[in-house]
């Protein structure tokens, strides 16, 4: 799960690490309210988990209460590369000296946190990284040892970071690190990392991936999902504990093991069809579980064709067909829907479909045939 | 000969008295599998139709020779067993739970790693491990396949059996199957487990099924080319998958530029190794190697 910028710093702020006051606001009024605490000068940050806010018109310097309010006004509501703002962040304006780059990685292939390091910040740093690769100092941290001192002044020396913000770098670093683990972060970057005139390094923005897997010891962080911004189809998905995944397409597509629906949506691709999502059913995927599935897939408007590509191993197939029957009892969908059914009882689940003689589900022996199919009916054959 | 899981694996349960616990592992046991124990902190004593339960891994390799582990409790227990089947001595472990935290996946694999132990790790999240014939560890459908040479190691539970399936429509079995799971970090990798059949006399063609996520292709691409001497077949999931999306499996995100399908497929086919866009493709391919 992504986090907001200020869902990031609220994080950040929990394990020391230092960043600008601020405050979050919905409306206008709130904004506004929310700089005449602050004070000025502050800044009107949108809240969207896109980059390029800034040259996009999404933060702006408020001088006085009739600026907030100007900015306040133009920006919610926004729309950033197709994400629409719903919140800002007003935060006090720093008087930056210096822009740093800080960020922990989860490196799977390394099997251990990556720390990057440089002082060319505020900037893209994989634009940074093809010009300089040598602007970046690098460091893995053994996760059984944790985060050393020395591990700071190392990464900071080699960075080139100003000798007199060398320790408050690190003491940064070291509280980033807390943060990344105890949360459960597969991503923490902070770009800018700031030094202002006065010499205090803060975090002047904050991107945060959090580990889902996690989110049983950290109840708080169900309260950071972004509902506002959420896909109405994914966040239905998610209440009824299914793996989907929204995309741009008009065909349905419901399979059992992650591995083999995105091979499916690879397969209808190559067929020349475009997949409206990706629905995993899970293993042992039980008749309820299928006409749930349903629902979410058909509330997506967009969806023309609908295919099931099942290979059962513990899901049985005659589980899915009843499933499959069910749903068209409770929601009769206008759309074709063609079905493989393989493995596990398929013998039963393909003559249970057969006997239920349902309107316009059209039954296919392989992958390969049931994507040409279903890819045909969306384009409006028979 | 296979790999991994074969007759002489000595199996114990962890999570054997949970309701999927017993029932896969009455499935491996009907399949032929030599189940010597189950392990239920609290619960020693009892048995599972007549598999008997020790509260601890140690108790289970002390009274029943356990050697091998499979690891079927909630996430928030896996890690912890993992560690304490390696604590008794166990070097073949293999996680079936899916949803473990990946920091820490991190700290198992580095742990075990410091050891300085031969251990296997198969998985988290993944079917298991099966050589047909012999044993069957995990929840693999095991009818559908036969005994045969061609080896396969995959990300993907389904796909494995999709892809097995092929394979065997067209008259060929497996030496083993291992599913090495849709993690972050996974216990073993591609590489480890292509090691393992190149060595093995039975395997003759190594089909290795991956998906979008990570590097593990790219490196073992290398891999193959310095050091395997059987053809290898690939397939990869996901072209169609949207950056920054997890897509079902926790490990199958493309973030940024890195981890896509394209670029795992081309770093394979550089190094020589032929990859299938479709399942029924990839049994094609391995057909045409194999003389079929």
């Amino acid at each position: 799960m992504d986090l907001l910028e200020y869902q990031g710093k609220q994080l950040f702020a929990r394990h020391g690490v230092p960043v600008p006051q601020g405050l979050p606001a919905k409306t206008v009024d709130d904004a506004v309210k929310a700089a005449e605490e602050i004070g000025y000068p502050c800044v009107v940050k949108a809240q969207v988990k896109i980059g390029g806010r800034g040259k996009a018109g999404g933060i702006k310097v408020a001088k006085n209460r009739d600026e907030a309010t100007q900015h306040a006004e133009a920006i919610l509501g926004m729309d950033i590369k197709g994400f629409t703002v719903h919140e800002v962040w007003i935060e006090a304006a720093s008087d930056i000296d210096e822009e740093y780059y800080a960020s922990i990685v989860f490196d799977r292939s390394a099997k251990a946190p990556l720390f990057m390091l440089s002082t060319q910040g505020g900037m893209d740093i994989e634009e940074v990284a093809e010009r300089d690769p040598k602007a970046i100092a690098r460091l893995h941290v053994d996760p059984l040892l944790g985060f050393q001192a020395f591990h700071g002044r190392k990464l900071a020396f080699e960075a080139g970071v100003a000798a007199d913000v060398v320790r408050p770098v690190g003491a940064l670093l070291e509280k980033l690190y807390d943060a990344f683990v105890k949360e459960d972060a597969m991503l923490v970057e902070v770009n800018p990392l700031i030094v202002t005139k006065d010499r205090k390094v803060a975090a002047l923005d904050a991107k945060v991936t959090l580990d889902g897997n996690a989110a049983y010891r950290h109840p708080d962080h169900a309260d950071l999902i972004d509902l506002a911004a959420e896909d109405p189809q994914e966040r239905m998905a998610r209440e009824r504990d299914l793996t989907y995944v929204k995309l741009d397409g008009d065909i349905g597509i419901l399979g059992n093991g992650a591995g083999l629906v995105m091979s499916t949506l690879d397969v209808v691709a190559q067929a020349g069809g475009s997949p409206a999502n990706f629905l995993d059913a899970g293993g042992g995927s039980k008749a309820e579980a299928i006409t749930s599935a349903v629902e979410v897939i058909l509330s997506n408007e967009k969806v023309k064709a609908v295919l099931f590509n099942i290979f059962g191993g513990i899901t049985r197939c005659d589980e899915v067909a009843r499933g499959l029957i069910a749903a068209f009892e409770q929601i009769e969908p206008s759309v074709p829907f063609v079905v493989r059914l393989d493995g596990t009882n398929d013998v039963e689940g393909r003559q249970i479909l057969a006997d239920a003689n349902l309107p316009n589900v059209h039954p296919a022996k392989t992958m390969d045939e049931a994507a040409a199919k279903v890819v045909e009916l969306a384009k409006g054959g028979s | 000969m296979a790999i991994v899981v074969d007759k002489d694996t000595k199996l114990v349960t962890s999570g054997i008295t949970g309701r999927e616990g017993t029932f896969h592992t009455l499935n491996n046991k009907r399949y032929g599998t030599d189940v010597v124990a189950g392990v239920t902190p609290g619960k020693g004593g009892q048995d599972v139709e007549g598999i008997p339960v020790f509260n601890t891994f140690a108790e289970a390799v002390d009274k029943a020779g356990a050697n091998t582990a499979m690891i079927f409790v909630p996430p928030r227990f896996a890690a912890d067993s993992v560690l304490e089947a390696a604590d008794a001595g166990i070097d073949t472990i293999i996680t079936i739970t899916e949803g473990i935290p990946a920091h820490d996946e991190l700290r198992v694999f580095d742990y075990l790693k410091s050891l300085d132990r031969d251990i296997t790790h198969i998985g988290p999240n993944c079917p298991g491990a099966l050589s047909p014939g012999k044993a069957s560890v995990g929840i693999i459908p095991a009818s559908f396949f036969k005994e045969g040479n061609v080896g396969v190691v995959s990300r993907s539970g389904t796909l494995t059996y999709q892809i097995g399936n092929e394979l065997a429509q067209r008259g060929f079995g497996n030496s083993s199957i291992v599913g090495i799971g849709g993690d972050p970090v996974p216990g073993s990798s591609f590489i480890d487990i292509i090691a393992k059949f190149e060595a093995d006399p039975e395997t003759e063609l190594i089909v290795m099924s991956g998906e979008i996520g990570g590097s593990a292709e790219e490196e073992a691409a290398a891999y193959i080319a310095d050091n395997v001497s059987k053809p290898v077949v690939a397939y990869i999931a996901g072209f169609t998958a949207p950056p920054g999306k997890t897509m079902g499996h926790a490990g199958a995100i493309v973030s940024g530029s890195q981890g896509t399908a394209q670029a795992k497929a081309e770093a394979l086919e550089s190094k020589g190794v032929r990859v299938g866009r479709t399942p029924t493709q990839v049994a094609e391919i391995a057909v045409e190697i194999l003389g079929g």
